[in-house]
């Protein structure tokens, strides 16, 4: 059976050179990003150039995808939440096209590599501290003392929001990462029992209809889980980002 | 014990973690969706508390799943 593992080799494709002792290499995972950016540039700017009053296909959809993000903002980080919107909305986008380039067969999913993943949960809780202390100064620290505690329990309770904060970047990373390798390894196990089933003869080509009926439900499954992924993403920034705008509980 | 055979049993073993993330997020849909039947108006306004609760329980069972292919690949 081909190695479920397999598909998410880097391959490079176009060798830079070197820094130091690292490899600058253009991998086929650097080729999707741009491809997502290239998805992503060519869905926000040339479909929203007619700003037809009547939007047609294209244009609904760009539409459709900011007024979404801008109420998931607006809902769980409040009005002054919006001055984050491009953020937010670079990282849905970037993340939603990944995830569902990955669905496309043959295809490599970006995502499912936990140094892009962490990557982008670095950048989001960096934001969280750097704006939190920068806005609020030392009165940040206060998200780790919630009000209207008793004083007796405060010490532990403190404890344990520090430590919440502090596995928050390793939730967030590993959460999508995870899904992402998870989803892809099954469908594929299940793919490659369609293939052993194949070869075994006539018995076994209708053996393999069980398979292949399951890998089509996985991909529909999948295509959710890509954009749930995508989602749960979004609104657990905006959540944290919400601890940088209002510190106090 | 053989240690390639340790390495698998503690890998299954931490594979039970995710039974008690699937209980957790059953509850959550579950709890929900009873919800919603009482109330359909008020169901729309929580769905971002639904998808909130469910990522994190979720990321519970996402670390068991990660010590386990942890132990199958890295260790």
């Amino acid at each position: 059976m081909a190695d479920p593992i397999h598909q998410f080799e880097l391959k490079p494709i176009l060798r830079l050179g070197h820094i130091g002792n690292t490899e600058i290499v253009f991998t086929n995972a650097s080729l999707f990003m741009f491809g997502a950016l290239g998805v992503i540039a060519l869905l926000t700017l040339a479909a929203t150039r007619g700003r037809a009053l009547v939007p047609g296909r294209m244009q609904s959809l760009a539409e459709m995808s900011y007024e979404f993000v801008a109420a998931t903002v607006r809902s769980s980080a409040g009005q002054e939440g919006m001055r984050f919107f491009p953020f937010v909305f670079s990282l849905f986008m970037f993340i939603l096209v990944l995830n569902l380039f990955g669905i496309i067969p043959g295809g490599f999913t970006v995502t499912s590599h936990i140094i892009i993943t962490f990557a982008l949960a670095a950048l989001v809780i960096g934001t969280v501290l750097v704006y939190g202390f920068a806005k609020h100064g030392l009165r940040f620290l206060r998200l780790f003392v919630p009000s209207g505690v008793p004083v007796y329990i405060l010490p532990l309770v403190t404890m344990i929001e520090v430590i919440s904060f502090l596995s928050r970047p390793i939730s967030l990373s590993v959460r999508l990462f995870a899904n992402m390798l998870a989803g892809h390894i099954t469908l594929k196990v299940f793919a490659g029992f369609v293939a052993s089933l194949g070869a075994l003869g006539a018995a076994g080509w209708l053996g393999a209809v069980l398979p292949l009926g399951m890998t089509v439900a996985l991909t529909a499954l999948e295509l959710l889980v890509a954009v749930l992924q995508a989602y749960v993403f979004t609104i657990l920034t905006c959540i944290y980002l919400n601890d940088a705008l209002h510190p106090g509980h | 014990m053989d240690p390639t055979a340790a390495k698998f049993i503690g890998a299954g073993l931490a594979c039970l973690g995710m039974g008690g993330a699937g209980i957790g997020v059953g509850l959550i849909f579950a709890n929900y969706l009873s919800g919603a039947l009482r109330n359909p108006s008020a169901a729309d306004g929580q769905f971002a508390r639904l998808i909130f609760g469910f990522a994190v329980t979720e990321a519970l069972g996402i670390f068991s799943l990660l010590v386990a292919l942890l132990l199958l690949f890295v260790v």
